[in-house]
């Protein structure tokens, strides 16, 4: 068995699918070589204590009011802060481009923890439709089930749901990691472009439909794959992969790993060739 | 987009009138062309209670045809007049609006079919609910609105169902507004969110099996899709597990009957729902924070999956 610690860092990545390229182009040399330090500064972001700590009760605030004043806790310093009541309203914790320790004690509606970049987040409750949005890194864990569009379109960071999630779980993921420590619904991994999706219960159908790249590992049933989405070895690599990053989200700590099944994409339906459409559908 | 919401108590009566308009009205957002509450009230089971509409004067922002009060005077005759020569006694009337009426009758009919064509034939009359116990009410406006407008919340009793609309695929107007009567059944009714894109194939072929569509309205195909599966001997649960094949696009839809409540989702799972169940107490809307407004302490809560049918009693 590879040992993670003694393979490069590069054959590592290889043999587990993942993709070293540097990125190029305008937009990732302007706003991320990481040689330009001053291109990670985002306007806004405050240095916050992680010991200075508040608590904030939302019930009688609107979405908007609540996330105005998280960022002002914030411009003061607070870097743990724990919400109250959030009682199921939409669009709570959304664009915090910080780090932040944030608690929610209940439940959140629609959207949160959309757009974030870099917080700690632990929900004690449950989660709506398109929970952490687009989140470019940092740590949201869920402790109850989350609705359907769960990390939708993130680019990094780990988001974690110990219960079970709806539908079009990571779709149009282009990084980061999910783990879902109940069952997901259908067409998991929908369109994934990078990236890794964890669960550790059963699965709809329409598994990783229409993926350009990136892994599924499931533990349990798989209720149908999608268009253009195989099943793949499940190496040693893979396998350490998955105890630490199990081991790290706090879920599955004696979950056998051995057994999961690893999916990607066939890579048939995306990789251009010189088929006309109707000749490619025969070869799907 | 639209919005639906329902409870349903488990072995008590509570005040769902007053419940199911904080559900809706938390959803409010969702859509405000029209709301519609399906109500299962208590009572003693004798006499039905048939909801019916005479008219449409609904003011500005309708697509109705406006019309001089009088007519719906002149209707109402004609309606008072049918029902005595076909048998059926008027126990109680209320007239709420000018052209929403609430009848309790006295009445001997174990199929409602004949009794609804002969009411409907009369022009400009739709009975929006006839049963037992289920009673229809729908109009323009939030859930507020129509709440007070028709003094809904102090009805008691063991189940509802709701809809808040924005209107897409039809007009905004009481006939294509939500929750639709499971015609000719007693005590069904259903709201949906969603579209369903093979309307006119399944409608033409329910026509000709002699079924009655009363709007353009696609969700009301739902409530006749599953009446005309229980016309043929099915269960309120096998017709609605026979929809998931039978119609085609994107929908989430509440039917509720005179002792249970179901629900069903798409084989894609593409509109939402957040459901909450108890051993006393199920609550399930579009969005979390409709059932909040019924249960604002911290509870669990999970969204079906795809192709999810559930069905609970009373």
């Amino acid at each position: 068995m590879a040992n993670l610690k003694t393979v490069s860092k590069k054959s590592k990545a290889q043999s587990m699918g993942m993709h070293t390229e540097v990125l190029t182009g305008r937009t990732q040399q302007k706003f991320f070589n990481p040689d330009e330090a001053e291109n990670f500064y985002y306007f806004g972001t405050y240095d916050v204590d992680f010991n200075k700590r508040t608590d904030l009760d939302v019930k009688d605030m609107t979405a908007p009011e609540a996330n105005k004043e998280i960022d002002n806790l914030m411009s003061q310093g607070y870097g743990t802060i724990v919400i109250k009541n959030p009682q199921g309203k939409h669009s709570l914790g959304v664009g915090i481009l910080n780090k932040l320790n944030l608690i929610f004690e209940g439940s959140l509606g629609y959207f949160g923890m959309g757009s974030c970049d870099g917080p700690i987040v632990r929900i004690n409750g449950r989660v709506g439709w398109s929970c952490a949005e687009n989140l470019m890194a940092g740590k949201v864990v869920i402790e109850k089930n989350a609705g359907s569009c769960f990390g939708a379109a993130i680019r990094g960071g780990d988001l974690i749901c110990k219960g079970s999630v709806g539908a079009r779980t990571g779709i149009d993921m282009k990084g980061g990691t999910i783990i879902i420590g109940g069952d997901a619904g259908a067409f998991t991994g929908f369109m994934m472009q990078r990236g890794r999706i964890i669960i550790l219960g059963d699965v709809g159908i329409n598994l990783g439909d229409s993926m350009y790249d990136g892994t599924i590992f499931v533990g349990g049933e798989i209720g149908s794959y999608g268009s253009d989405a195989v099943d793949a070895e499940l190496s040693s690599n893979d396998q350490d992969w998955l105890k630490r990053k199990l081991k790290v989200a706090e879920i599955g700590e004696n979950f056998d790993v051995s057994k999961m099944k690893k999916i990607v994409a066939g890579k048939k339906l995306w990789n251009y060739d010189n088929l006309e459409p109707t000749e490619k559908k025969g070869a799907i | 987009m639209c919005g639906i919401a329902g409870l349903i108590h488990r072995g008590k009566s509570s005040n769902v009138g007053s419940e199911l308009q904080g559900m809706l009205q938390a959803l409010k957002h969702r859509g405000e062309d029209s709301t519609g509450y399906a109500l299962y009230g208590d009572t003693d089971g004798k006499n039905f209670i048939m909801r019916f509409k005479v008219g449409e004067n609904v003011g500005e922002g309708s697509s109705s045809i406006m019309e001089d009060v009088s007519v719906y005077d002149e209707r109402k005759k004609i309606v008072d007049k049918t029902l005595a020569e076909i048998g059926a006694k008027i126990i109680k009337e209320e007239r709420t609006l000018p052209y929403s009426l609430r009848y309790e009758l006295e009445y001997d009919a174990k199929d409602l079919l004949n009794f609804s064509q002969t009411i409907e034939a009369i022009p400009g009359v739709e009975i929006l609910s006839m049963g037992k116990s289920l009673e229809v009410i729908k109009d323009l406006g939030n859930a507020k609105a129509v709440c007070d407008r028709y003094s809904l919340d102090k009805l008691v009793g063991t189940h509802a169902i709701g809809h808040a609309r924005m209107a897409t695929e039809s007009g905004v107007d009481i006939k294509s507004a939500h929750p639709f009567w499971g015609y000719p059944f007693s005590d069904v009714s259903v709201v949906h969110n969603g579209q369903l894109t093979n309307y006119w194939n399944n409608r033409r072929v329910l026509e000709n099996k002699g079924m009655r569509f009363m709007s353009e309205c696609d969700s009301e195909l739902i409530a006749v899709y599953i009446a005309q599966k229980m016309r043929e001997g099915a269960t309120l649960e096998e017709g609605m597990r026979d929809s998931l094949l039978g119609l085609d696009g994107v929908f989430t839809y509440f039917v509720a009957t005179k002792d249970s409540l179901g629900m069903a989702k798409d084989t894609m799972a593409a509109k939402p729902l957040v459901l909450y169940e108890s051993d006393d107490l199920v609550a399930m809307g579009s969005e979390e924070i409709a059932i909040r407004s019924v249960l604002p302490q911290e509870i669990d809560t999970y969204d079906p999956f795809d192709g999810e049918v559930k069905v609970w009693q009373i």
